[in-house]
């Protein structure tokens, strides 16, 4: 069966049968003001009809989507990435404990709870998969948490203002990376989902979806729906990395750097960045220490430090790091790009600075 | 995948002895029962409890597989820890990481070592090397300079290396009374002469500009760029290439080094805060 045409309750039908398999269900909903995954048994919780109206240092919410209230996923992304599900803010990763100058180490177990994450766009998906080249490999923590998603992605009928994954390559149509698909459809007045498989995991929930086989008009709509998302107005050039590597001396940087406050924004919103620092918390009794790691970021001063100083002393330098490393140095350290084109850290930087307009501001001569 | 051993989750290793090389400076030497075999040039990542983990090069002979090595400059919360640890104490222990020496490459050609201050450290397994085998190389050049004489590391070494041939010349900043020896920076030392350019390679470790005159003068005296090696420093929170802190441009320090030949670094090292 190559896919499955279901209704509002197929849809919760699939939600159930998650939660029954001992999926922790994550999805969308309403949380501080911003849609934010979460955890949901019900379809009721997620934000029907919203839509988010995002610029540069802007996110508004609109609670009546052009395509009425009944759309689930209306809003083109969640407000932060997905990967503090994978990549947590916090994680204890051993403890020591030293009695008379004899040191014990006793691993953590990690954390890694069955997660079924519902709601996914295709940018979400491509950073799931650009982590897995960075982290995959090498910590086992993060190796098992991925093993242990059930991935339930959304194709996009709407881009947001900032979103550009179209010339990133990585949108709006989901292709890989994902064990079901969903396009929410409405032409014709009945709503339903349009589900495919992309896994063979997703394939035995397919087969089991309460649905009917769907028919041409219901492809020529998620078609359309794609074709909608598709119109972006953001892109970069195609030679960002060659004209990053020949600007490491370009003084744009210093104007850049007079706007940034460093404020580390764009990293904790950014589903593809992974940097983090170990700190040591000891007990008590001074006797136990335990080992954790937490997330960080390359605007820290802190995170290029060598005993004297930074090496990144300025913003100037801390924004170079930042951008050179996305869309240019990642492909050498890991063999892609550090990109999907969600366009968060565009959103979310409070002074509004926009990595496709700084890329621009590189291609005017110095 | 899963059930792998945890790259981030220390052993734990003795203190055997502990030596006090200089003012805030102290080898440890430590037990490894079950055998620790490295490269020259790798490093490890050492804990000190309830304090956190440094990165610090080996700097002991490979062939002592049964002891391990380290020389530790008290500068910060991490390296003051570790350099009050007594023998019989016990620490945290990864490694050994990175990338090495390219010592295939040498054999049967001239050797020329070019050292700053504590930079000797990961040199000095290159030295023992050299005594083990003297035939190993053609020549060895050792270049080391340092502050002042109060702070010229391993001196009885360095003797035993002159009696085994190497050529040792030492330098220093700025001269105390009785300082009999050479004062100025290092690339004063070097020389043509000294070695065989068209046969030689140089391993270089110190601080950036030491390393970056260093390489411009031997450039200069006709070794090639892609035979002059450098291990460079950055911040290093994990030593696997997770943690995102010793990114150099294009480079992993951790992973992709900390060695690398001078064409992949070059042109890096002249851009200010990379
Ligand atoms: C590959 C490599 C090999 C090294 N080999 C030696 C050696 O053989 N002997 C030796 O004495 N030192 C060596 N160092 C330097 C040593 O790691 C630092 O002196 C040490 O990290 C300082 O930590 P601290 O907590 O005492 O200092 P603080 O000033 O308190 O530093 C705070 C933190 O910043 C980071 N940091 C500070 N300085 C450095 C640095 N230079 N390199 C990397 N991280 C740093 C560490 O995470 C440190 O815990 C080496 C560094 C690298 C990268
Ligand atoms: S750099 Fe910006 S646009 Fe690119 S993935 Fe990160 S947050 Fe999204
Ligand atoms: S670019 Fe914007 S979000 Fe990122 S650190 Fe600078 S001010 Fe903060």
């Amino acid at each position: 069966m190559k896919a499955r045409l279901i209704d509002k309750s197929g849809l919760q039908w699939l939600l159930d049968r998650l939660g029954s398999q001992g999926y922790e269900v994550l999805a969308p909903c309403l949380e501080n003001g911003v849609v934010e995954a979460g955890p949901v048994t019900s379809l009721e919780e997620l934000p029907a009809g919203v839509e988010e109206e995002t610029e540069a240092g802007r996110y508004r919410l609109r609670f009546d989507g052009k395509e009425g209230t009944d759309l689930l996923f209306s809003h083109a992304l969640t407000a932060m990435g997905w990967q503090r599900f994978l990549h947590p803010s916090s994680e204890p990763l051993w403890r020591a404990e030293l009695r008379g100058g004899a040191l014990e180490i006793q691993p953590l177990p990690a954390e890694a709870p069955r997660r079924a994450l519902v709601g996914l766009r295709a940018c979400d998906l491509a950073a799931i998969s650009i982590q897995d080249r960075v982290l995959a490999q090498n910590d086992p923590r993060y190796a098992r948490r991925r093993e242990n998603l059930f991935l339930v992605a959304v194709n996009c009928g709407r881009a947001a203002a900032t979103c550009f994954c179209h010339a990133m390559g990585t949108g709006p149509e989901v292709k890989q990376g994902h064990d079901l698909v969903l396009t929410e459809l409405v032409g014709g007045g009945a709503h339903r989902f349009l589900v495919e498989a992309g896994s063979e995991a997703g394939a035995g929930m397919l087969q089991a979806l309460p649905g009917r086989e769907p028919e041409a008009d219901d492809w020529e709509e998620k078609r359309a729906r794609i074709e909608a998302a598709s119109r972006q107005r953001r892109r970069l050039p195609e030679d960002t990395g060659d004209l990053l590597a020949s600007s490491l001396d370009h003084p744009h940087w210093e104007k850049v750097g007079e706007r940034c406050l460093a404020c580390g924004n764009c990293t904790s919103v950014c589903p593809t960045c992974f940097c983090s620092r170990m700190v040591e918390r000891t007990g008590l009794d001074g006797q136990q220490a335990t080992h954790w790691r937490l997330r960080d970021s390359c605007f820290d001063s802190e995170h290029s430090y060598l005993h004297g100083g930074p090496v990144r002393r300025d913003r100037a330098a801390r924004y170079r790091q930042w951008l050179t490393h996305k869309l240019h140095h990642w492909q050498a350290q890991f063999g892609t790009t550090g990109c999907t084109g969600c366009g968060r850290c565009i959103t979310w930087c409070p002074v509004g600075i926009d990595l496709t307009e700084e890329v621009a501001a590189l291609e005017v001569a110095a | 995948m899963t059930g792998r051993p945890d790259p981030m989750v220390p052993s734990v290793l003795r203190i055997a002895r502990r030596i006090e090389e200089m003012e805030g400076v102290v080898s440890l030497e430590l037990e490894a029962p079950g055998g620790f075999s490295f490269q020259p040039g790798q490093f490890n990542m050492l804990y000190a409890f309830g304090v956190g983990e440094v990165p610090i090069s080996i700097s002991g002979d490979p062939a002592r597989t049964d002891r391990l090595r380290h020389t530790v400059r008290a500068v910060g919360q991490v390296s003051h820890a570790l350099t009050r640890l007594r023998p019989g104490m016990e620490l945290g222990v990864r490694g050994p990481l990175g990338r090495g020496w390219p010592l295939e490459e040498v054999a049967g050609g001239d050797l020329v070592l070019a050292a700053g201050g504590l930079g000797l450290a990961p040199l000095r397994p290159v030295a023992e090397l050299a005594v083990a085998d003297p035939r190993r190389f053609r020549r060895v050049v050792l270049y080391y300079g340092t502050r002042n004489p109060a702070t010229v590391l391993w001196r009885q070494e360095m003797e035993r290396w002159r009696r085994a041939g190497i050529r040792v010349h030492v330098t220093v900043d700025s001269a105390t009374p009785g300082w009999q020896g050479e004062v100025g920076v290092v690339t004063r030392l070097m020389q043509p002469g000294h070695f065989e350019p068209a046969v030689a390679t140089a391993l270089l470790c110190g601080p950036e500009v030491m390393m970056r005159f260093s390489a411009q003068t031997l450039h200069g005296l006709g070794i090639p760029a892609e035979r002059i090696h450098l291990s460079m420093e950055r911040n290093m929170n994990c030593g696997v290439g997770l943690c995102g802190h010793c990114q150099f441009g294009p480079r992993l320090v951790c992973r992709d080094g900390p060695v690398f030949p001078l064409p992949e670094v070059e042109s890096l090292m002249q851009v200010r805060g990379l």
